[in-house]
């Protein structure tokens, strides 16, 4: 189990590190798409497969959701001027940065938690800490979306392992669909003058 | 019938059909309607209880099965009930007269159903999705399809939803530390994360810059309700945390952290609101103080910390319903809501005028207004135990009367000479008389809502007690 789970945790890091890197968002949502898979698959080392599939389900209906919107909106210019630097070097070395933490904090978490397997705990651990960093570097609706999304897998990765109740499961994917479909209103959402 | 049945899918599965009523004064009627009728029936059918009428016997079961989990609303929760219904009518009616009726009553039904619902929820813990997905409601009300997205709403989103993670593994190491009570690390680390979860929830300093951008870009009455509804029952979220946790609500530690950190609040947003030019971010200001005196009211001595906190809830309400109105009324005039934009205003609008200061001075808790009792024995309560948290107490307050002086000023600052052209509107100008007349009956008669607020603190087990 240990190699594919870290396989798995590798691949996690790839999918997270991409949707940072992307700048379009077919590509960004193709990222997304093998990043549930990976969720669903850490998922099902602690939830029945059909459980975990809930996941994999929610996931690909929200990618489906955004993509769907995306594909109607005209391709807008890029995101105006920030105060913070936004190139592909700066993110490439802010996730490494995070990378960085997460080798060092998993070990810890896993005294916390136990049981659970450090692969999962790492993989969980660079979803949450690559989503708030592409939280925290962009205002875009679609962006925004992106990260919460992906901060949202890595905790329900983790929370998998503590919690197996049905319910929690059937309202964590309410909460990821309603985020979807939370960005394709803020997708759509123009003042008049920039719809003309 | 159930309880959460008729308090929590009734008015959500009501609130659907809604949505296809676009007669804005028929939708207020429906949604205030339904909203009255569930408070008065909390008022006259206890639940759990079998009341005879007639022939007929009626009794209201207090649970309900959901996917192998339990919705509860006991006897004790029907008091709470009262007023939330109670309150919430008053800003459905409200929306007819603002403009906001649509999409106000429907998805303000919808949040109020779900937030119940985080009240009623077992394990009291998973309350966090349920407002989770109140949040995400509730973004079609603070932005209008016609409007692009502005950080305020952006961050909005974001602060919220990183809530409710931080709660739920809280939730899993808070049981951990139940059953290991001498692991002081433990306890430490799941206090830590409860806590930041709660920061984010209650956009509590440094956490709340959204607050002020978002009162910017909202319409005032769409978001006075939210920044009533969301922190009142996070607060009531919390306090479930005490009454489950023994240990943390012994701790010392989280007593001085919530006096620090209701403290920041009521200082930082009364002195910001001092400062501000915008009367939406003054409101936002102010309800950032707010959120700080239902903080510092958990500091009271265990038995009084309840009904303090309990007694915040109709003052805020009732203020903040006047004020938000009173602001939508100005931006169907004047847009943005600059101090130049509405200086003299009070000669064309004054009873919207009236409305906006009084309330901004109730929240700061002026004497008469409906704010000043409990202002009044929070600040005796707190001065009893330390004399410098009382001293920054009063410096927040006077930061909130400076800022409702400087609209005062500005709204009645006219040319020389300059004759009163009354413009107001019948309508808005009637419901916010009467909230006016509300917030004096309240601040001249605070026991008038006793009876109902008595039975409160019953909702908790152990805290208060």
């Amino acid at each position: 189990m240990t190699p594919i789970a870290w396989i798995i945790s590798g691949l996690v890091l790839l999918t997270s590190g991409g949707l940072l890197l992307s700048r379009d968002w077919r590509l960004a949502l193709g990222f997304l798409g093998i990043q549930y898979l990976a969720v669903f698959w850490l998922t099902s080392l602690h939830w029945p497969i059909s459980m975990a599939a809930i996941k994999l389900v929610t996931g690909w209906m929200a990618i489906a959701t955004l993509g769907i919107t995306r594909l109607n909106i005209k391709d807008v210019e890029a995101e105006p001027d920030q105060p913070w630097p936004q190139g592909r070097l700066f993110r490439i070395f802010m996730a490494g940065i995070v990378t960085v933490i997460v080798i060092a904090a998993a070990p810890s978490v896993e005294e916390i938690i136990p049981g659970i397997g450090i692969p999962v705990i790492a993989g969980s651990l660079v979803l949450m800490g690559l989503g708030l960093l592409h939280l925290g570097i962009t205002v875009d609706p679609f962006r925004v979306i992106l990260g919460l999304l992906t901060t949202l897998s890595g905790f329900e990765a983790l929370y998998a392992a503590l919690e197996s109740s049905t319910l929690v499961a059937a309202m964590l994917s309410t909460v990821n669909l309603g985020l979807a479909l939370v960005g394709a209103y803020l997708l759509t959402a123009r003042s008049p003058e920039e719809s003309v | 019938m159930s309880a959460p049945l008729l308090w929590i899918i009734l008015p959500a599965a009501l609130a659907i059909p809604s949505l296809l009523i676009y007669n804005r004064r028929i939708l207020a009627i429906f949604g205030g309607g339904l909203a009255v009728l569930l408070g008065v029936i909390a008022l006259v059918v206890p639940i759990d209880q079998a009341i005879q009428v007639g022939s007929f016997s009626i009794k209201i079961a207090p649970d309900m099965d959901i996917l192998g989990r339990r919705l509860i609303l006991t006897t004790a929760d029907g008091s709470l009930l009262i007023i939330l219904y109670g309150l919430v009518a008053m800003w459905l009616f409200g929306g007819e007269v603002t403009g906001t009726a649509y999409p106000l009553t429907p998805i303000g039904l919808m949040v109020m159903a779900l937030l119940v619902a985080s009240i009623a929820v077992e394990p009291f813990l998973y309350a966090a999705i349920l407002i989770e997905i109140a949040v995400l409601l509730s973004i079609p009300l603070l932005l209008p399809l016609n409007q692009t997205p502005g950080p305020g709403v952006m961050r909005f989103l974001v602060y919220q939803t990183l809530g409710m993670p931080f709660i739920l593994f809280a939730g899993w190491l808070l049981a951990g530390v139940e059953s290991s009570p001498g692991d002081l690390a433990l306890a430490i680390q799941s206090a830590t994360i409860l806590g930041l979860g709660f920061a984010f929830l209650l956009a509590m300093f440094p956490l709340y810059v959204w607050l002020p951008m978002l009162a910017e870009e909202a319409s005032p009455y769409v978001l006075g309700f939210l920044f009533w509804v969301m922190p009142t029952i996070t607060i009531i979220f919390g306090m479930s945390f005490l009454d489950r946790y023994s240990w943390l609500r012994s701790s010392a530690q989280l007593s001085q952290v919530l006096s620090l950190g209701g403290l920041l609040m009521v200082v930082t947003g009364g002195l910001w609101s001092a400062f501000q030019r915008h009367l939406g971010r003054q409101m936002a200001y102010a309800v950032i103080a707010e959120t700080g005196f239902s903080l510092l009211a958990f500091n009271l001595s265990a038995d009084k910390a309840v009904d303090a906190i309990f007694l915040l809830i109709i003052p805020r309400s009732l203020a903040l319903l006047v004020w938000a109105m009173s602001l939508t009324e100005l931006k169907k005039q004047v847009a943005p809501l600059r101090f130049g934009a509405v200086q003299g205003m009070a000669r064309k609008y004054p009873l919207t005028a009236a409305g906006l200061i009084l309330a901004h001075f109730s929240v700061a808790g002026f004497p008469l207004l409906a704010g000043f009792p409990i202002r009044l024995a929070l600040w005796e309560g707190l001065a009893s135990q330390s004399l410098g948290v009382a001293f920054w107490f009063l410096v927040g307050v006077l930061g909130l009367l400076t800022g409702a002086t400087r609209t005062l000023a500005v709204l009645v600052m006219a040319p020389q000479g300059s004759d009163w052209e009354l413009q107001e509107r019948w309508g808005p100008g009637i419901m916010i008389g009467i909230g006016v007349l509300g917030l004096f009956l309240l601040g001249i008669f605070p026991q008038i809502f006793r009876p109902i607020m008595a039975d409160l603190p019953a909702m908790f087990e152990h805290l208060g007690k």
